[in-house]
């Protein structure tokens, strides 16, 4: 059988199967379009949650931006960390709310339509960024694997979400999100076993991280610093001088990722207050599977790549100049690397016409060795998508790799969506502009509203604005910076009332989209920076992407601020906190 | 009614005790080992690296399960004591 037919096997079982579950878990009311009854085991929401928050960037990137070194663990601890936020401080409390969305909470606490429709806007304009990635990781896994257009890829995509999103809402979500979650954490980690053995004999990658390189007998990581020093880069596992820079942007992934609506409101769908803490710990466990796994991916693709270019540098060396003077010949180069030549994810150019290739630091002056400049340049994502080629793993393997892929594009996308349009339909229509509207009619302008964003979002994949990766970040500080300082305050303090909420949350919105404006361009146009976006001109060493946790900092403080100059929030709203504060009496689930 | 409040009032401040000493280790894992203090653990080596290093690529992950698990456990006991589930 051909790699195309493979791959067209297992991407096909895994839609047949996404398709099945739609068909099964047919919403028949709102309470199970958005929020699946609230009858969902803990467990089961702990993987859809996984699904539902690691992305395609998670899948295809993450490994690619760790192999840069320590820096980068940031996007770790930022990621992971901010469920600690999310179970303690969030979670219980905004299940025994018992609503159906996160600008219903703010709504009904800050007794206001003005503070609901900003939680609206904060919420369609990173729920929006966010999905257009997703549309577009799709797009790329089609059209590596299954040899179509990028386009149709999209298209496919939007289909099939359309099928389980708009018929079985948040519940068809649900078990579709467990059935993607298993496959991509199995697509994940089968070439990641097989790397860590065949590099250091122990077949738990995030032990072989640690243990020692069987061709070297050195540590894997002492190895790899050595090997890129030689080549002109920072030592892997070197420590950074901009610290403070490195803490604000962990705290402002970390407090995003507690902040972002697609994921709060999978912990609305559980029976009950104690489920929603439960839950959090087990979304953290299915995540950590891929988290703790991919700092070894990144390490040992990146120490397999280098090793692949320079094959004498491998083993015991004593003097690496020589070793890699005998670079990978042009000629000699491995199926896998024409394969991914042909997609222009990997480029070759002979500078020094020797018809060998030399991979270094393009920073770096290596004229000495007779290197005429970097020759070799590698798209990051590729560590993923192309590791189990690299490893010479059967093409099964390779199969799995494209349907975990996609299973990743599609399960965070689906979660954004039914976010997008339960905010439509519940808080905009029901809530503020027509709340005489039946049930029946809300059904149905939540599945209007789906279908309308589904449409936006394919149209946005088509046509991805030039700044995409960058809304990403921005996603991230306007989660941090906006709803996630209101979401606490208003379970933690009974004195924050409307007028600080609002005031706090467009003040910590403002002033993040102000400072990442002046950096990266007015609505990211380039050459509209008003400063170049470089850490001479950060203020205090602040990079952009790193702004959220202070915009959650003047959140915070404005809304304390206006709140204590202004009136306290009536009885009834001090009483609401109350309730919400204690785990007694919440809401009834439907039993699936 | 009045015991009600009192025992209200002693669930949420268990809570927030709990709460801010989880915090404590949350962030002295992360922000901490991991970043801040990484040059004092630099000492401790760690499969050719050091402990700093382990701790921002493995250890605040697996600290953060353990602190969300104990808290649901505590948080789950502590519901049965005081709130009246």
């Amino acid at each position: 059988m051909s790699q195309f037919a493979i791959n067209l096997l297992f991407v096909g079982a895994s839609f047949a199967l996404y398709i099945g579950i739609a068909i099964w878990a047919r919403a028949g009311s709102t309470k199970e379009f958005y929020v699946a009854g609230g009858g969902v085991n803990p467990v089961t929401n702990g993987m859809a949650t996984a699904a539902d928050w690691m992305s395609a960037a998670s899948f295809i990137s993450m490994a690619g931006l760790l192999s840069v070194g320590y820096v980068n663990s940031s996007f770790l601890m930022g990621w992971t960390g901010g469920y600690v936020l999310l179970a303690m401080l969030l979670a219980p409390y905004l299940r025994k709310f018992g609503k159906f969305t996160v600008p219903d909470f703010i709504g009904d606490r800050f007794y206001s339509r003005g503070a609901r429709l900003v939680a609206v806007i904060c919420l369609i304009i990173m729920s929006v960024t966010y999905v257009i990635g997703q549309m577009t990781g799709a797009g790329v896994a089609f059209s590596r694997f299954l040899e179509v257009s990028s386009a149709t890829g999209i298209w496919i995509a939007a289909i099939i979400v359309f099928f389980y999103a708009v018929f079985g809402g948040m519940k068809g979500i649900t078990y579709t999100q467990v059935a993607q979650y298993i496959v991509l954490i199995v697509a994940y980690t089968i070439p990641a076993v097989f790397i860590s053995l065949q590099l250091t004999g122990n077949p738990i990658p995030m032990f072989g991280m640690f243990s020692t390189h069987t061709e070297s007998g050195l540590p894997l990581l002492q190895k790899l610093d050595e090997v890129v020093r030689e080549l002109g880069f920072r030592d892997y596992t070197a420590d950074v001088a901009n610290k403070w820079n490195m803490f604000l942007f962990t705290m402002s992934l970390m407090i995003g990722t507690a902040g972002l609506p697609h994921v709060i409101i999978r912990f609305f769908t559980v029976p009950k207050v104690a489920d929603a803490r439960w839950s959090g710990g087990w979304a953290l466990v299915f995540i950590a599977l891929l988290y703790l796994t991919a700092p070894a991916v990144a390490s040992m693709a990146r120490l397999n790549l280098i090793t692949t270019v320079y094959p004498e540098a491998a083993g015991q060396v004593e003097n690496y100049e020589e070793a890699m003077a005998n670079a990978l010949r042009y000629e000699d180069r491995p199926d896998w690397f024409k394969t991914w030549e042909n997609t222009g994810l990997i480029r070759f150019q002979d500078h020094n016409n020797d018809g060998r290739i030399q991979m270094y630091n393009p920073a770096a002056d290596m004229s000495d060795r007779g290197w005429a400049g970097n020759e070799l340049t590698i798209n990051n994502d590729i560590l993923v998508l192309a590791n189990p080629e690299i490893a010479n793993l059967p093409p099964w393997v390779i199969g799995l790799i494209a349907a975990g892929g996609i299973a990743a594009a599609l399960s965070t996308a689906a979660g954004l969506l039914l976010a997008i349009s339960s905010a439509i339909s519940h808080d905009l229509i029901k809530k503020m502009i027509k709340p005489d509207i039946t049930e029946k009619g809300e059904m149905l302008a939540a599945r209007i509203s789906m279908g309308g964003a589904i449409l936006l979002a394919t149209y946005l994949g088509l046509n991805p604005p030039g700044f995409a990766a960058q809304v990403v970040a921005l996603a991230f500080g306007i989660a941090a910076a906006s709803l996630f300082p209101v979401l606490m305050m208003g379970i933690f303090s009974k004195r924050i009332n409307d007028k600080g909420a609002i005031a706090g949350m467009l003040a910590g919105l403002l002033s993040t989209l102000l400072y990442i404006f002046t950096y990266l361009g007015w609505f990211f146009i380039p050459g509209t920076n008003m400063l170049p976006n470089t850490a001479d001109n950060w203020l205090f060493g602040i990079s952009p992407l790193s702004f959220g946790a202070v915009g959650a900092m003047i959140n915070f403080a404005v809304a304390y601020a206006v709140s204590y100059s202004t009136e306290a929030p009536p009885q009834e709203i001090q009483d609401l906190v109350e309730s919400v504060r204690s785990p007694k009496g919440a809401g009834a689930a439907v039993d699936h | 009614m009045a015991d009600d409040k009192a025992k209200a009032a002693a669930y949420w401040s268990a809570n927030l005790r709990l709460i801010v000493g989880s915090l404590i280790v949350w962030a002295l894992v992360s922000f901490g080992f991991g970043i801040l203090l990484r040059p004092l653990l630099s000492g401790i080596a760690v499969g050719g690296t050091d402990l700093g290093f382990w701790f921002a690529q493995q250890g605040s992950i697996l600290t953060f399960i353990g602190i969300i698990f104990h808290y649901a456990w505590r948080m789950n006991k502590l519901d049965e004591e005081l709130g009246g589930e």
